[in-house]
């Protein structure tokens, strides 16, 4: 994997809008930024009803995807391009999920909504209408997700990186600073974790940093490249980011997502926890 | 929730001014509001700690700790910022000018 397959520019997305067997996907939490003007051609996903089981604390299941995938009109043979607003947090959360049921050819729109909006490019409010497909997903691939069993037995033993902001790292804050605080029984970080803030591999407009200073950024932070990495956050969003960053972009071999993150780690009964900054 | 919550001037339920540190304020271009800027909290050593979009009113807000912060706001007429002393919890105001 590299910059070439995972990533597009917004100039390649608008000269591809109509491109045959490439469709664009919005994922967005709050959905009212699709309706108010999407890019041309773009469906929808909503990040909480679409791709979350409304009952069980979990993805949707295979069978729910498919369907899911299919009633979008999207299909196996689809490259699929997502974009979303909060810097492409959600869009990589479910371009991390598209790869999780096996869909290879998936790439994120480098900046994400922001850029485009910044650029001044075309945004409409006209429906998107494409045709039912029949959308096969595979079982799982559980080798870029991370539980909470693994994630305790990782330490001292592999990289946890905690991609939260230095404030919710060393446990002044549960949630991020945007938002009423909420969430995980305490506040705190893995013991051992390094603290490389999401926010460090963008730059202001949402797009990527280079290669060049994403290797330096880890590779300064302490993220040891012959150990296998485990990313966490707050609910699993921005450390998709990261895992987007440590294995697509950097290409890293072993790289996981845990995306119960610090709302389930910071609710288990004794487990270790540290507060404080890092030393 | 993690997406940003609608950046209206009333504050949500739960929130308790004696306890939180509440930075409210509205981007301005020329005195008029600017809707759909891009908003970003920055702390005292221009780290990046949050970001939002701004209402149609102009108006964004961040729930922080007490501290000096940057706010800086970046938009399609141009990109503008200020400084916030947030000396303790309670609502603190601020404008930042574009363009």
């Amino acid at each position: 994997m590299s910059r070439q397959d995972a990533l597009v520019t917004a100039d390649w997305a608008e000269e591809n809008l109509e491109a045959p067997g490439v469709v664009f996907v919005e994922v967005d939490e709050d959905t009212s930024a699709y309706d108010g003007g999407h890019i041309p051609g773009a469906v929808k996903l909503d990040w909480k009803s679409d791709l979350q089981d409304q009952v069980v604390r979990d993805f949707v299941d295979r069978a729910s995807f498919e369907k899911l995938l299919s009633e979008k009109g999207i299909s196996n043979d689809d490259t699929v391009v997502l974009y979303g607003g909060n810097n492409n947090w959600f869009a990589a959360y479910a371009y991390w999920y598209f790869k999780l049921y096996g869909h290879d050819k998936v790439q994120l729109l480098d900046g994400g909504r922001k850029k485009w909006e910044l650029d001044g490019r075309t945004l409409t409010t006209d429906e998107t209408s494409r045709q039912q497909t029949s959308y096969q997903a595979k079982e799982p691939d559980n080798s870029i997700r991370a539980f909470r069993q693994e994630t305790i037995d990782a330490i001292g033993n592999k990289n946890l990186v905690d991609v939260r902001s230095p404030d919710e790292f060393s446990g002044k804050i549960i949630a991020p600073a945007h938002l009423p605080q909420e969430q995980a029984q305490r506040p705190g970080h893995i013991p051992g974790a390094l603290n490389v803030p999401w926010s460090k591999a963008a730059n202001e407009d949402g797009t990527f940093r280079s290669d060049d200073e994403l290797g330096t950024l880890y590779g300064g932070a302490g993220l040891d490249g012959s150990k296998s990495t485990i990313a966490y956050c707050r609910i699993g969003e921005r450390s998709s980011h990261t895992w987007f960053v440590l294995h697509e972009l950097l290409g890293h071999s072993d790289v996981k997502n845990y995306d119960g993150s610090w709302t389930e780690y910071g609710s288990l009964v004794g487990v270790p926890i540290e507060l404080g900054a890092k030393s | 929730m993690c997406g940003a919550p609608a950046q209206d001037t009333d504050l949500p339920t739960g929130t308790d001014l004696a306890r939180d540190t509440v930075l409210a304020g509205r981007v301005l271009a020329d005195g008029e509001p600017v809707g759909g800027a891009f908003v970003r909290l920055l702390d005292s050593s221009g780290e990046f700690t949050a970001e939002v979009v701004s209402s149609a009113s102009g108006d964004f807000r961040f729930f922080a700790a007490p501290g000096s912060w940057t706010v800086r706001a970046l938009s399609r007429i141009g990109n503008g910022e200020t400084s916030v002393q947030a000396g303790g919890p309670g609502l603190h105001h601020t404008e930042v000018a574009v363009g």
